[in-house]
């Protein structure tokens, strides 16, 4: 490896980790609540172009951010009421967002637009831009000190927020009254209505907390991390993040290191056509898959265990 | 997905479907309106003008051939109690157990054999050939089930994006001619599978230009072998007892894990005889992505056609139309993408799979009042 691209894979590790983060919370505050959400590829694809769309046409990265969050609370409400009202098959709920989202961005972006399910490319002042606090350009040209701070401040406000999402929900999830219920309903649901709690009513609100994370993490791709939507442009985040969510076993803090390190390998397979270890050549592919082998390889057991919340995917009624 | 109702038979396989679907076009149409077309005449295109054409009807065999086999292959996964994702990966995987032996085998029986009997000899062992590897694919998730316990809609997703990884590599490091810049295998001669223009040409009809193959024959037969397979045999029996209740197939001396890694590999076969349709048919080469979503439309069959053989044929048909229906309507009304078709195949698993029970208080209290 080129120690001179160092800084480089870096800072492109965290750019490529934050939709990552974002979609793992999303998924963690649904599954914690025993909702799956399979979903969560489809809903950031439907947020990447409503923020895309509207922040094109007015003008602001801001009403983008909002459009994509309420675009996807939509989604997060249809997949709740299949899964929760109707006590539906969650995971087929799920693969349907997909379908409508890949579906619906292109049927539509292709005909406001016409360029292939492409929105136009949006001016800098509609897109969130990396941050452009005082001196940083001083402290970017910084001898030693510039390429490191670059790592970890030349982003826009969406990856701060990211980051900062992790110690939120770890600590809600811990110590809030809110946030306790919520995990109860996705281990036993049962006992949590017996206690005279809504089982459904906590659901539908970590679907709509889902469905907000989901928004903010496309709103990044489309109007932070690129300059417009185009067609998938998801290209299996969603899934990646579902792999962090269970190789991090539904839990906050491991969820940001797994997405850092499959942010790490995302950069790695952008930069390095060729990468050699040992003198053998290891082919990009392999970083590609890499994420999705080791998540195997847990769940099989060989490696530690990965346990999900033990309601998750089964419909709650009373009548049981 | 099981779940037997008490309503009359009818309803459950005929008017809960039709209803769904109905439901299904209704959004789509509201999806039109919206971006400013009109849907009654975008209907018209979509579900009428592909009827009226020999080639509009041949080339809705082609696309059903695909999904015949992926609709089977995800609904052998539900009788067991099973949701297998992953048949997109499983038919790209498979494709190398078609291409492989098409390409070495070909070549060395061509040599040494007529041609009449070195092509069908190749493509007997590349449809072996793919059924097994897609098989391989499908078993090892079974696998983990069985006896790992790692749950399969999880990890046969993980395998699609394994799939895509590999295949990518197998075609451009393994498979591309050095020198060649199209990422893709070269032609595979010695098996190839005619079109039907090709066979009409043989014969001195002059006939459009389709992909359909006869293929859609072998297709029509597995969904034949797996009525055959899930009703009239002992390991089918098996399947759907293991399907219903995993205690009671216990009880009875069925191995559950047994049966899972069997149903898998079936399962995961059936996708890969898209394959063999696929690489050795319409393309006659190994190429990137040529899956294109089969696989999951493979789901939206599976639900629409309740997982019986039939209804499988029936809703692949149905979804076959829809993608010749979409091509034709982009072409006539330039605004309206072809991939209206992927929001009503969407809607069609939202109503049919996720929000199957939503009619269903309504309907039993209707028919309550009628019997």
């Amino acid at each position: 490896m080129e120690f001179a691209l160092l800084p480089e894979i870096l800072g492109s590790t965290v750019r490529m980790s934050v939709p990552l983060i974002l979609a793992c919370i999303a998924g963690l505050w649904s599954e914690r609540s025993g909702v799956v959400d399979i979903g969560l590829e489809g809903k950031m694809l439907a947020g990447a172009f409503s923020a895309a769309a509207a922040a094109s046409y007015f003008h602001s990265a801001w009403i983008g951010l909002l459009l994509a969050i309420l675009v996807c609370i939509m989604f997060s409400l249809v997949h709740g009421y299949a899964c929760i009202t109707q006590r539906g098959n969650q995971v087929v709920s799920g693969v349907a967002i997909n379908m409508l989202a890949a579906g619906l961005t292109v049927v539509i972006g292709n005909s406001w637009y016409k360029q292939g399910g492409r929105t136009p490319q949006l001016d800098d002042a509609s897109r969130f831009l990396p941050i452009n606090f005082p001196g940083r350009d001083a402290l970017f040209q910084m001898d030693g000190v510039g390429p490191i701070a670059r790592i970890f401040l030349d982003h826009s406000v969406l990856a701060f927020i990211a980051f900062a999402l992790v110690p939120l929900s770890a600590w809600a999830l811990a110590k809030t009254r809110f946030g306790l219920r919520l995990r109860a309903v996705g281990e036993n649901p049962q006992a949590v209505d017996t206690a005279g709690i809504s089982v459904a009513r906590l659901r539908y609100q970590a679907v709509i907390i889902a469905g907000v994370l989901c928004g903010i993490a496309g709103a990044y791709l489309s109007t932070a991390l690129q300059t417009s939507f185009v067609r998938d442009m998801s290209a299996g985040r969603g899934f990646l993040a579902l792999t962090a969510l269970i190789f991090a076993n539904w839990r906050a803090w491991p969820a940001l290191g797994t997405c850092l390190l499959f942010g790490f390998l995302q950069a790695i397979a952008n930069f390095m056509q060729g990468f050699q270890l040992f003198g053998v050549e290891i082919p990009v592919q392999v970083f590609n898959a890499l994420p999705y082998i080791m998540t195997i390889v847990l769940l099989a057991g060989f490696i530690g265990k990965s346990v999900p919340p033990k309601a998750s995917g089964t419909p709650y009624s009373k009548d049981r | 997905m099981s779940a037997r109702s008490d309503l009359p038979a009818w309803v459950d396989i005929g008017l809960i479907p039709a209803l769904n679907l109905v439901i299904a076009f209704v959004m789509a149409g509201l999806v039109v309106l919206i971006i400013g077309e009109n849907p009654i005449k975008a209907l018209a295109i979509l579900l009428g003008e592909p009827l009226f054409s020999f080639q509009g009807w041949c080339n809705i065999l082609y696309y059903a051939t695909n999904f015949i086999f992926t609709g089977l292959c995800v609904s052998v996964a539900f009788h067991a109690g099973l949701f297998n994702i992953g048949g997109e990966g499983q038919a790209y995987v498979a494709g190398l157990g078609a291409a492989t032996p098409g390409l070495i085998l070909g070549g060395a029986l061509a040599s040494i054999l007529p041609n009449a009997l070195s092509q069908p000899i190749t493509l007997l062992v590349c449809l072996v050939g793919s059924f097994i590897v897609g098989g391989l694919w499908g078993l090892f998730p079974g696998y983990l089930q069985a006896k790992r316990g790692s749950h399969i809609v999880i990890t046969t997703i993980m395998l699609n994006f394994i799939a895509a990884s590999l295949m990518q590599y197998m075609i451009n490091r393994v498979f591309r001619p050095t020198g060649n810049q199209a990422v893709e295998s070269r032609a595979i001669n010695n098996a190839y599978i005619l079109n039907l223009r090709e066979i009409g040409n043989i014969f001195g009809a002059k006939l459009p230009s389709t992909p359909l193959t006869p293929v859609i024959f072998i297709a029509l037969l597995a969904a034949f072998a797996v009525w055959y397979l899930l009703w009239r045999t002992k390991l089918g029996y098996e399947i759907r007892t293991v399907g219903a209740n995993q205690e009671a197939a216990i009880y009875a001396g069925i191995s559950p894990p047994r049966i899972i890694m069997i149903t898998m590999m079936i399962s995961g076969g059936l996708a890969g005889l898209l394959a063999f349709h696929e690489v050795l048919g319409p393309q006659h080469k190994l190429l990137l992505e040529y899956v294109q979503g089969a696989g999951f439309v493979g789901i939206a069959v599976a639900l629409m056609g309740r997982s019986h053989p039939v209804g499988i044929v029936l809703a692949a048909l149905l979804f076959g139309l829809l993608s010749e229906g979409g091509t034709q309507l982009s072409f006539e009304i330039q605004s309206i993408s072809k991939d209206l078709v992927v929001v009503i195949q969407g809607l069609v698993v939202l109503f049919m799979g996720a929000l199957e029970q939503a009619f269903h208080p309504l309907l039993q209290k209707f028919f309550r009042q009628e019997s």
